[in-house]
Formats: structure tokens, sequence, C-alpha cells
């Protein structure tokens, strides 16, 4: 087992738009990235349990050319509305940072 | 002998026009004569507040510098300077504010040159046009956009393609100040009229908008790209930076909802099946890039509108009693101001009151998996948004202040105060607060028609 913040190399959030956070998890290299891929922790299911939305509204893309997985989901509250906290969303990816990776 | 392989070489100075640079960094670009220099003026990441208000992002004085050596290094080589989303956010006050800049520093730096302003605010009536002809639509779980909304926003930029800067750059303009734009939109426009294709055009635009970005150790510096038929080669100008296969890869996940399709005015990028190469231990070439041609070309409408004003105040405490019953607490403190505030005329739906706390949910509220590890001291931001005025802000918050600072709870001994109060006053007045009500795609024939270019001689 190990922890994700001890295996990638980049975790890290940001609005994409006044709507939406896109958070990016990267990995040093080809081999760590596909002994990541294929626990199949990192994925849909995972963001929507940690961020508490509906698993439709998580837009999952691996980017193999990067080494990189990609979520992108709905913010609580647009970004600079009443009740936001976070305006450039840019601290949302702490809840990854202790997952779990079986690799 | 062969034919030199056509390229056009393009100097970003940095993410935002503001964000400063090192001047030998954009000397050492100089040297390898680039044929555009330019910045990205601007973003929607900072909120709805600069739309509203009209002010710049970034403050007069740190864009004045930057200018200043732009223009001056452009000017007397002789080669255009662009800057899209002028003013952070590329409304009309926002252009005026940086032509104005442009205009006093030719005259005391003694530079002439031919100017074009590309305008991004759209008037309501041609909105509610667009609208009536169903020629908008919404984004991301927006709803469709209503005339009504149109009449409430305090102003609406238009996001353009590179067609606007093309246009002005083929009538001459040696220095183009654009209103709103999409990020990448004066790279590809460069990069188009040097006959290249729109995929590596676009890719260009993608690494330049953010300056030195996509290089490490990441900060606000000038980033050189040379754009050919088929890929693009980047390099940091500073030699402390160097660009390596995987800082560049990191940088198409910024900003997007997706890492591999990039949606633009008349197109899409598609780096799915990028390649990043090292052509030097400090430049990377990457090819692979794929452009779709949208069948309908569209522009992105922003909008905000007036929501309240607001007025904050800071404290914190390290009462572990008070720790121990917040939530009651902070509940008798609301109730307090509610009926303490209606008697002086604040119904309680015309505000908001926000108690935000640090050292447990401030950052991420509701979706904070750790709000049950307390602190031995917390901090909190009171916060009112007001719907009648300033004033009103300000006085319901002066109530929630008191009350945060005096109300009694069950087993206190704290009994002179609550609250550690960091200022004097403690109570700031910020004023007006905007939100996004915009965020839609305008259908449009004519790329070029909802931006009106000026030119003038400076």
């Amino acid at each position: 087992m190990a922890l994700l913040k001890n295996v990638a190399k980049v975790c890290k959030s940001k609005n994409a738009g006044p709507f939406e956070l896109t958070i990016d998890v990267v990995f040093e290299d080809a081999d760590t990235y596909r002994r990541v891929a294929a626990t199949g922790v990192l994925g849909p299911t995972l963001f929507a349990r940690l961020y508490n939305v509906p698993e439709e509204h998580v837009l999952f893309t691996p980017y193999d050319a990067a080494f990189a997985f990609k979520a992108t989901l709905p913010r609580l509250v647009a970004a600079g509305d009443f009740g936001d906290t976070d305006v450039y969303g840019c601290q949302q990816h702490a809840p990854l940072l202790d997952v779990d990776l079986p690799i | 002998m062969a034919t030199p392989q056509k390229e056009i070489r393009l100097l970003s100075t940095s993410a935002i026009l503001g964000y400063g640079f090192p001047e030998a960094s954009l000397q050492a670009g100089m040297a390898r004569e680039p044929h555009v220099i330019g910045v990205d003026g601007g973003s929607v990441d900072p909120g709805p507040h600069y739309l509203g208000s009209g002010k710049p992002f970034c403050s007069s004085i740190a864009i004045r510098r930057d200018l200043r050596l732009m223009l001056n290094a452009a000017v007397r080589a002789g080669i255009p300077v662009v800057v899209g989303t002028s003013g952070g956010a590329g409304g009309a006050p926002h252009l005026a504010l940086v032509a104005q800049m442009a205009r006093e520093i030719a005259r005391e730096d003694g530079l002439h040159f031919k100017m074009a302003l590309i305008e991004a605010e759209q008037d309501k009536a041609s909105v509610k046009r667009r609208i009536a002809a169903g020629r908008v639509k919404p984004l991301v779980h927006q709803p469709a956009l209503t005339n009504a909304v149109v009449d409430r926003a305090e102003r609406i930029v238009g996001m353009m393609g590179p067609e606007p800067f093309i246009t002005a750059l083929d009538n001459g303009a040696q220095v183009v100040l654009a209103g709103r734009a999409s990020d990448p939109a004066s790279w590809a426009a460069a990069a188009t009229r040097a006959q290249l294709p729109p995929a590596p055009a676009w890719y260009a635009g993608k690494m330049l908008e953010c300056g030195a970005t996509p290089s490490i150790p990441k900060g606000h510096d000038c980033l050189f790209v040379t754009v050919r038929e088929d890929h693009v080669e980047c390099e940091p100008l500073n030699p402390a930076r160097r660009c390596t296969p995987l800082s560049i890869a990191n940088h198409s996940l910024h900003e997007n909802s997706s890492p591999i399709h990039h949606i633009e005015p008349g197109g899409m990028l598609d780096t799915s099946d990028c390649r990043f190469d090292a052509v030097s231990d400090r430049a990377v070439r990457i090819s692979g890039m794929r452009w779709t041609p949208a069948d309908q070309y569209t522009v992105k409408l922003e909008g905000v509108e007036l929501a309240g004003y607001r007025a904050i105040c800071v404290c914190g405490t390290r009462d572990p009693l008070l720790i121990g019953r917040l939530d009651s607490f902070i509940e008798s403190v609301r109730g307090e101001v509610a009926t303490k505030a209606a008697a002086f005329g604040a119904d309680p739906d015309t505000y908001q009151l926000g108690i935000r706390i640090y050292g447990r949910d401030g950052v991420m509220a509701e979706r904070e998996p750790s709000r049950g590890q307390l602190s031995h001291e917390l901090g909190f931001v009171i916060e009112v948004v007001s719907k009648q005025s300033q004033e009103m802000a300000s006085a319901v918050l002066g109530m929630a202040r008191t009350n945060m600072l005096h109300t009694d709870f069950p087993g206190r001994l704290c009994r002179e105060g609550n609250m550690a109060f960091p200022f004097s006053p403690s109570d700031i007045e910020v004023g007006p607060v905007y939100r996004f009500s915009i965020y839609h795609v305008a259908e449009l024939d004519d790329p070029s028609e909802p931006f009106p270019i000026s030119y003038e001689t400076v």
C-alpha cells in the first residue's frame, strides 16, 4: 500500500471556469502511471465520494501522454458567490493526499 | 539546398500583464528576434469582481511597468505587441485604462506606433437580439439565458477568437490591445498570419498564455515559442528555468475540464496524441496535436450582476470551552443578530450572514473530511452581504461582531469577551459584490462582428 501523496508528482485543483473544479494527479513516469491505473482506485467513483457529487457529474479522463489523471466536477458554489471559500479553487486537493494506492 | 522551414517565433512576457517578469528575460528573448511579443491581460479566475467593478485585476502601477518594457522592446525592434483581455476582465473600462497607459508611455518614452483597440464589451440590446434569434446556448450546468438576466447584468463581455487580432495586424497595427479574448487567441492569430496550420498555432497559444508557467521552477517570467508546420518548441528565457517533457505535458491539464479536448471559438484542439520530446535540457518539442474545426463558430459570453454590498471582520478564539460548543454558540449569535438587525430595519431576507471558521472547514466547507479535528485556536471571518446598502451591511456586521464578542454560553469563564480582534477598526467595508450570471456561448456567422476595432496613431 502507498499513500497518493508519497507516489504522485503533482496533486492539484483549480477552477475550470467559474462553475467547475478540475483536479489533476500526475505521476513521474509511465511505469508508475500504469501501475496506478491498474489499481482502478483513481476513477469517477472515488472523486464522487470525496467531493460529494453524483458520479455522473464527474468527468474523469486519464491522459497517457502526461502520466496524469484529471477529474472535473461541479463547484459547491460558483466562484465568488456568497459562501464560496476558494475563489481560484486551488486548495481543494487535500482529500486525495491520503488515498491508499495498492501498487 | 533545402528551403528553410517556415516558422514564427513568439515571446510571451508573463501569465498576466502586471504579474512582472525579469527585464533580462525579455532582453534574452529579443536577442532571438521574435516576430511578435505579447501577453495575456487577464482571466475570469479571480472571480466576478473585476468585470463588475470595471477595475483592473493587477494594479495600474504593476501593469504600467510591464507595458512600458514591452512597448519599448517591440516598437524599437519594429515588431508587433499584442495584449488580450486587457486590464484583467477585458470590458470597456479595462481596455480604456490600458490604452491610456500605452499613450502616456509612448509620450514619455518618445515612441510612435499605430495602435488598434479591439472592444469586447457587449451592449445589452445586441445580446437580446442573439437570444431572440435562438443563438445563445448555456454552458455547463447553466440555465438558458433570458432577457431579465441580461437586464440585471452589470457588464457583459464576449470572448473573441483570433480573427479580430488578424484583422488588426493585417491593417498594420503595431500595438494591438484587445478586450476579453480567449487566452491563446492572440498567439493563434500571429501564427495563422504566418500561414501555419491551426493545430500548432493554437497549441503555441496554450503554452504562451501563461508565460513561463509551463517551465520549472514555475514562476512569472518569459517564454519563447517557435511554431513550425507540424510542431511547437517551448523554451523559457530565464536560465534558472527549463521546460521538460513532463512540465509541458502537465500544462495541458491547466484550467480546462478535459486534458485532451480544448474547445476554442472556431474548433477543438485535441492533444490526446501529443508527443513531448526534449530538444535540449531546457527546450521541448511538442508534436501530434490535431485541430477539428467546429461546425458552428461560437464565442463565450461572460456577465456579472450586483449581488449586494459586503462588510467583513476577522477575529479568533483561544477558548477551549467555546471551541467545545461551537455550533450552539454560533446558533445563539445568529439568533441575536436576526432579532437586533430586524429591529433596525434589516429584514432577514435582505442580507446573508456568513461565519467562516478557519481551523475547522474554512477552506473546503461541506467537502472538508476532517472538520471534527478542531485546533486549539480558531479563526473567524464574519461577513455580511446586504442587498440594501453598504451602510446596512456594515450595521448588520457590527451587530454580528458584537455578539460574537459578548454572547454568553453555558460554562463560560471568559466573561470579558469571546474573541480576539487583531485590528482596530475591526470592521472592513468591502463594497459592491458581484456574481457570475452569464456564462453562455453565442453562435456567430462572422467571428469579428461583436468585436469592433478602432485605430489611432500614437
